[in-house]
C-alpha cells in the first residue's frame, strides 16, 4: 500500500510540475506565466498595456511617445506571418505595414480597445497574446488554476493520511549514498520491521 | 475503492495521451489561422485596375454575382505554383475570378501575367496592401469567394489546387447559385 501511495505522491508532484507547460500546450496561444496573474485584468486590460514593453522598443519616429504607445500595442499582438513574434518585433512587411496602421490610428485619438478590435476584425482572436476570457477560453484561463487547486488538495489530503500513520507503516528508508547494497544496509537499520 | 488507488498514475497518463494524441491527429496546420471575415461582408474597397490606372473598381460594381478573389503578387513564390490550375480553372468560367495584386508594381505584375496567362477578369492594384489588410491576408496566395450580397464564404490560405477548386469552390457555387 505505501508503494501505492508513493506512486500517487509522485504523480501529483509530476503534474504540478507540468502545469505551466500543460497551460502553454492545451490552447494555441496561452501566455502560461501570465495567464493566472492576469487574469483579473483582462476585462478592463488598458491599463495593464502600458507595462508591457516592447522588447525590440527602438523609438525612430518623429514622436517618441507616440512610437511608445505604438510598440505597447503592438507587443501584444501576434504577427500573423512570423507567429511566435509579436508585430512590434517582426520585421515581416505585414508587422511593419501594420504598426504604420497602428500609428495612424493612434494618430487619429483611437483607443488601444478599438485597435485591438480593428485587429481582431481581421485576423480573429489569434492576433491576440493576451486571449479574452470567454466560454470558448475558459479552460485556458482557469485550467491552469483549476488543476494547481486539484493538486494542493489531493497532496495536502495525502499528507495528513501520512501523518496519522504509525512509524511502522512506513517502509524503511533505502541508502541512497550506498545503492548498490541499499536492501542490505536498510534491513540492519534500527526500528525497520525483520 | 482504495485498492484502486494505484490506477490514478495510469488514468491522469492516459488523459494526456489522449490530448497528444489529439493533437498530432488532428493534422492542423498553425499556419492556416481560420479567418473571422467568413459570413461576414466583404470589406468595402475602391482599387484601380492592373492594367488601367485610370478605371477605378468598387465593391458595390461586383454585388449580384458570386466572384472569386485571389491574392497574387508577381514577387510571391508560391503563386508560381499555383497560377498554371488557376488559368486552367478559369477557361471553365465557372464565376468570374478578380485578381488582387498584393503590394507589387504594375510593370512586373502586368509582365507576369503576360508571361503566364492571364485569369483574371480583372485585376485590382493594391499597391501598399491596405486593401488586403482589411481582408486579412497575411500571406499571398490567398482565395476568397465573394457572394451576391457581397459576403466572403470561403477562403482558401495558400496556393489553389484541383482539389481545392474542384472539391471545394465549385461545389460552393452550385450552391450559392443553386
Amino acid at each position: 500500500m505505501a508503494d501505492a501511495r508513493r506512486h500517487l505522491l509522485a504523480a501529483l508532484l509530476a503534474a504540478v510540475a507540468a502545469l505551466p507547460a500543460f497551460a502553454a500546450a492545451a490552447p494555441p496561444s496561452a501566455p502560461a506565466a501570465t495567464a493566472t496573474a492576469s487574469a483579473a485584468s483582462v476585462e478592463g486590460s488598458a491599463p495593464a498595456v502600458a507595462k508591457f514593453e516592447a522588447p525590440t522598443a527602438r523609438p525612430t519616429a518623429a514622436d517618441p511617445a507616440l512610437e511608445a504607445r505604438m510598440l505597447a500595442i503592438a507587443g501584444e499582438l501576434r504577427c500573423l506571418v512570423c507567429q511566435n513574434q509579436t508585430i512590434a518585433d517582426s520585421h515581416a512587411d505585414l508587422a511593419v505595414d501594420l504598426r504604420q496602421e497602428v500609428r495612424e490610428m493612434l494618430q487619429k485619438g483611437e483607443t488601444p480597445e478599438q485597435i485591438r478590435k480593428y485587429m481582431t476584425d481581421r485576423y480573429g482572436d489569434f492576433v491576440l497574446y493576451r486571449p479574452p476570457l470567454k466560454a470558448s477560453t475558459a479552460a485556458l484561463w482557469l485550467g491552469p488554476a483549476v488543476l494547481l487547486a486539484v493538486a494542493l488538495l489531493a497532496l495536502v489530503l495525502v499528507i495528513r493520511k501520512r501523518a496519522r500513520l504509525a512509524d511502522d507503516q512506513f517502509e524503511p528508508e533505502p541508502m541512497l549514498d550506498d545503492g548498490i547494497e541499499a536492501v542490505d544496509a536498510s534491513s540492519t537499520r534500527p526500528g525497520s520491521p525483520a | 475503492m482504495k485498492a484502486l488507488k494505484f490506477l490514478i498514475p495510469l488514468v491522469v497518463f492516459i488523459v494526456l495521451a489522449a490530448f497528444c494524441a489529439y493533437a498530432l491527429v488532428q493534422n492542423h496546420d498553425p499556419h492556416e489561422v481560420p479567418s473571422p471575415l467568413i459570413d461576414k461582408p466583404a470589406p468595402e474597397f475602391a482599387l484601380t485596375r492592373l492594367d488601367q490606372p485610370g478605371q477605378t473598381i468598387h465593391r458595390a460594381d461586383l454585388l449580384g454575382k458570386v466572384w472569386m478573389l485571389n491574392v497574387w503578387a508577381s514577387w510571391c513564390e508560391a503563386c508560381r505554383d499555383e497560377h498554371p490550375h488557376l488559368v486552367e480553372f478559369a477557361r471553365l468560367k465557372a464565376l468570374p475570378i478578380y485578381g488582387l495584386d498584393y503590394k507589387d508594381q504594375r510593370e512586373p505584375a502586368q509582365a507576369w501575367l503576360a508571361e503566364r496567362g492571364n485569369p483574371y477578369d480583372a485585376s485590382l492594384f493594391d499597391a501598399n496592401g491596405r486593401v488586403g489588410i482589411d481582408f486579412g491576408v497575411y500571406g499571398v496566395p490567398e482565395t476568397f469567394i465573394i457572394d451576391k450580397q457581397g459576403v466572403i464564404r470561403f477562403k482558401h490560405i495558400g496556393a489553389l489546387t484541383p482539389d481545392v477548386l474542384q472539391g471545394k469552390v465549385l461545389p460552393l457555387l452550385r450552391k450559392l447559385n443553386g
